[in-house]
């Protein structure tokens, strides 16, 4: 077992060297066969002069140019200089924040919402049409609506989070409360067990993994929906990051963005993970 | 019962019907009484412009007097004043004539920004500090793109903004979203507009070979769209069939034209140059070359907010045309540069706005190019653009239906504001002729009569309505 996971480890290794050789090889320089004779002040106005202190850093960056901003975002990431520029930190706060509240309040309907479902067959099948067309909506088809209808675009950018996450914990969880047992719940019924007693003594913790794993899935989804909502409200929040510094077409802060977008969504489902080992039983 | 009585009803001497108000002891006395009242009340120069407002709004009401006197007998006066009260803001009128200087209804404001050069004048009156210097405590919010400075300011959430010239106009006519009114105080920006190519069109400049060119434009409702449209209609291609115009955000504008799903667009600076910068794109035409001193961007607000808080308008008016003389002034355009280069503004490299606004610019063709005139901040809201706009907008069947272009220019575009503004900073744009707001220009050599837009309308043959 011990070996098994110290090899996985080293082919991990040895995929991300490959990936950044390919990344360097992908981004050398290309030498300029014939140096084109260039008015002095026409190569300082295109970024190119050699004497200039403005010279272009622009286009794909190496792997070098990118180890060089991700160290000095991440040496600062709290700086607050005015309202649009923040360091990577208060975005990502400022994300993390939106998708928390969002998140709870769908958590909070869906859970109850759910259980009711999946306790009665005749809610199941009244509500199913309603689910499937609501399920597959994209966040950004939602954010007009929201806004016209909410008049807030942080508000706006919540519900969005909220509409698209609530709807596989709410599946979920009305699977999970309908396929307990019969048996378990026959013996809590000859035990005249209340059913209040039984709605959390039974029914919750044999549905418990199915529910994670619901709330798993719409927290991978809340983490999608926010950059894109971000993009859109603009202000704070790491998907605004990404949309400002595309806007000023500087890729290395968008692929660094893209990769703490990425860290912060594997954190995420980890703890969920976790969270699901917690509550599995074996039959 | 006694006698000490006030009006001394006991009294032989005395009259108890002197007059109407029972507190003189004859009708001339308080005739007299009154008089002094008013003529005192018309020594107090606020109380008299008070005063006046109203009684201009209501000879307004009611130009003729006889009317005026037996809808007043007819209702009684409290009742008429009650009403006429819930028709005029007649409050907020008289606050705006008196336009002293304090009593900010709100000091804390939002001002929503798209970071483009055009923004220029409303984000320098920050770290110049001129906001500050009228009292306003001004909360610079970049926005993502138009649409989104159109819902947030229907909803409140920006209290001013930077918009696209003409979108005041289709927002007060509920073109594209609900109707609201919205108003123009002033011009951000004139000229600062290009025309861009990629480069693989470097030999292909004659626009009547250009069937089938796909172009971006950054909104429906810009000057940008309008511009294009008759550059291309004037060189015998219709916009609508011939080319297509896609709506795509600027820094947009730049990926598709290296990935070359695009031939060319018709976009703000600072990224034309930024084109030129990445070496994808050259600048064909500068957009003066269409219209030489054409609107682009506006600087405004609604109506509602004007009416809330008349003094704070006025307030961020005179920091706004301050703001625009700094920016007019070729000297600082360096400084300029500079400042709003910066991440928390524009976030580009200097050198690309500075090319922008000095006009000394590569024009991707290996020649560097000197234009003083490039890019100005002429903040006059002439209604005669407002009028050019409303005939584009008809030409291209955006508005369907017969309109009266001048009345909604004057009502969206606040010149006579702007004037009385400048004219109270000491400006001497204050007084620019013509008097009337129709300033007569012409767009590729075709003169444009405000007064005649049905006639200059019909005067095109590519056209929708």
């Amino acid at each position: 077992m011990k070996t098994l996971r110290f090899r996985a480890a080293l082919l991990s290794l040895a995929m991300l060297a490959m990936l950044v050789l390919v990344w360097q090889m992908a981004t050398l320089p290309v030498a300029k066969s014939a140096k084109v004779a260039m008015d002095e002040e026409y190569a300082v106005l295109m970024g190119k002069s050699v004497s200039s202190e403005q010279r272009k850093v622009s286009g794909f960056p190496t792997p070098v140019q990118f180890s060089t901003l991700a160290f000095k975002q991440l040496s600062d990431p709290f700086y607050d200089r005015g309202p649009n520029e923040k360091g990577i930190g208060i975005q990502l706060a400022y994300s993390l924040g939106r998708v928390a509240v969002g998140y709870l309040i769908a958590l909070l309907v869906a859970i109850p919402l759910g259980f009711a479902i999946g306790m009665s067959p005749l809610l199941y099948r009244a509500l199913d049409p309603f689910i499937q067309v609501l399920k597959p909506i994209s966040p950004l088809a939602w954010m007009p609506i929201a806004l016209y209808t909410i008049k807030d675009s942080s508000i706006s950018a919540i519900f969005v989070i909220f509409i698209c996450s609530v709807w596989p914990m709410l599946i979920n969880t009305a699977f999970g409360v309908a396929a307990v047992r019969k048996d378990w719940l026959n013996v809590a019924r000859t035990l005249e067990v209340s059913p209040l007693r039984k709605a959390f003594m039974v029914v919750l913790p044999a549905a418990a993994p199915t529910i994670i794993t619901g709330m798993r899935i719409s927290m991978g989804i809340a983490w999608l929906v926010i950059v894109a909502a971000e993009m859109l409200i603009g202000g704070t929040g790491i998907g605004y990051f990404v949309w400002n510094e595309w806007n000023n077409l500087s890729l290395s802060n968008v692929i660094f963005a893209v990769l703490m977008i990425g860290v912060m969504g594997m954190l995420l489902d980890l703890l969920f993970a976790t969270l699901q080992k917690k509550v599995t039983y074996a039959e | 019962m006694s006698d000490d009585n006030f009006y001394r009803p006991y009294g032989t001497d005395s009259t108890l019907s002197g007059c109407t108000c029972g507190q003189h002891a004859s009708q001339q006395a308080h005739d007299a009484g009154a008089e002094s009242a008013r003529m005192a009340r018309g020594q107090d120069a606020e109380a008299l412009s008070r005063d006046f407002v109203e009684a201009a709004a209501i000879r307004a009401l009611f130009p003729n007097d006889n009317a005026r006197r037996r809808f007043l007998k007819a209702v009684g006066i409290g009742a008429a004043m009650a009403a006429i009260n819930s028709l005029l803001p007649i409050q907020a009128m008289q606050a705006m004539a008196e336009d002293k200087p304090g009593a900010l209804e709100k000091k804390n404001l939002k001002i929503g920004f798209i970071p483009i050069n055009c923004a220029t004048p409303l984000i320098m009156a920050d770290p110049l500090g001129l906001y500050k210097a009228q009292g306003l405590n001004v909360t610079l919010q970049k926005t993502a793109g138009w649409a989104l400075v159109r819902d947030n300011m229907l909803n409140g959430e920006l209290d001013a903004s930077h918009f696209l010239a003409p979108m005041p106009l289709t927002i007060s006519l509920g073109l594209g979203s609900n109707a609201q009114p919205m108003r123009v105080a002033s011009i951000q920006n004139t000229n600062g507009q290009a025309i861009t190519l990629a480069l693989k069109h470097k030999d292909n400049r004659d626009p009547r070979n250009w069937k089938g060119f796909k172009f971006a434009i950054p909104f429906e409702f810009s000057m940008h769209n309008f511009l294009l449209r008759y550059y291309l209609a004037e060189h015998g291609l219709d916009p609508d069939r011939d080319v297509q115009l896609r709506v795509t955000p600027p820094a947009e504008m730049i990926a598709n034209l290296r990935a070359g799903n695009i031939d060319g667009f018709l976009g703000p600076d600072p990224f034309n140059q930024r084109a030129v910068y990445d070496e994808i794109g050259f600048i064909h035409i500068l957009s003066k070359e269409i219209w030489d001193g054409h609107p682009c961007c506006s600087f405004g607000t609604s109506q509602k907010f004007i009416e809330e808080n008349p003094n704070t308008f006025a307030a961020l008016y005179r920091a706004i045309l301050n703001a625009a003389a700094t920016a007019r002034d070729p000297a600082n355009r360096t400084m300029i540069a500079q400042t709003i280069s910066t991440p928390n503004y524009l976030n580009q490299p200097e050198i690309v706005i500075r090319q922008g606004l000095t006009g000394r610019f590569a024009d991707g063709l290996g020649v560097v190019q000197d234009d003083p005139r490039r890019s100005d901040f002429d903040p006059m809201p002439w209604y005669s653009m407002a009028t050019w706009m409303l005939t584009q907008l008809k030409r291209w069947g955006y508005i369907k239906g017969d309109m009266d272009f001048n009345g909604i220019a004057e009502q969206v575009f606040l010149m006579t504001d702007a004037r009385r503004q400048m004219h109270e900073l000491d400006m001497r744009e204050a007084s620019a002729e013509p008097l009337s707001g129709y300033k007569a220009f012409s767009v590729m050599g075709r003169p444009f009569d405000p007064t005649q837009p049905k006639a200059y309308l019909d005067g095109f043959a590519i056209k929708r309505a």
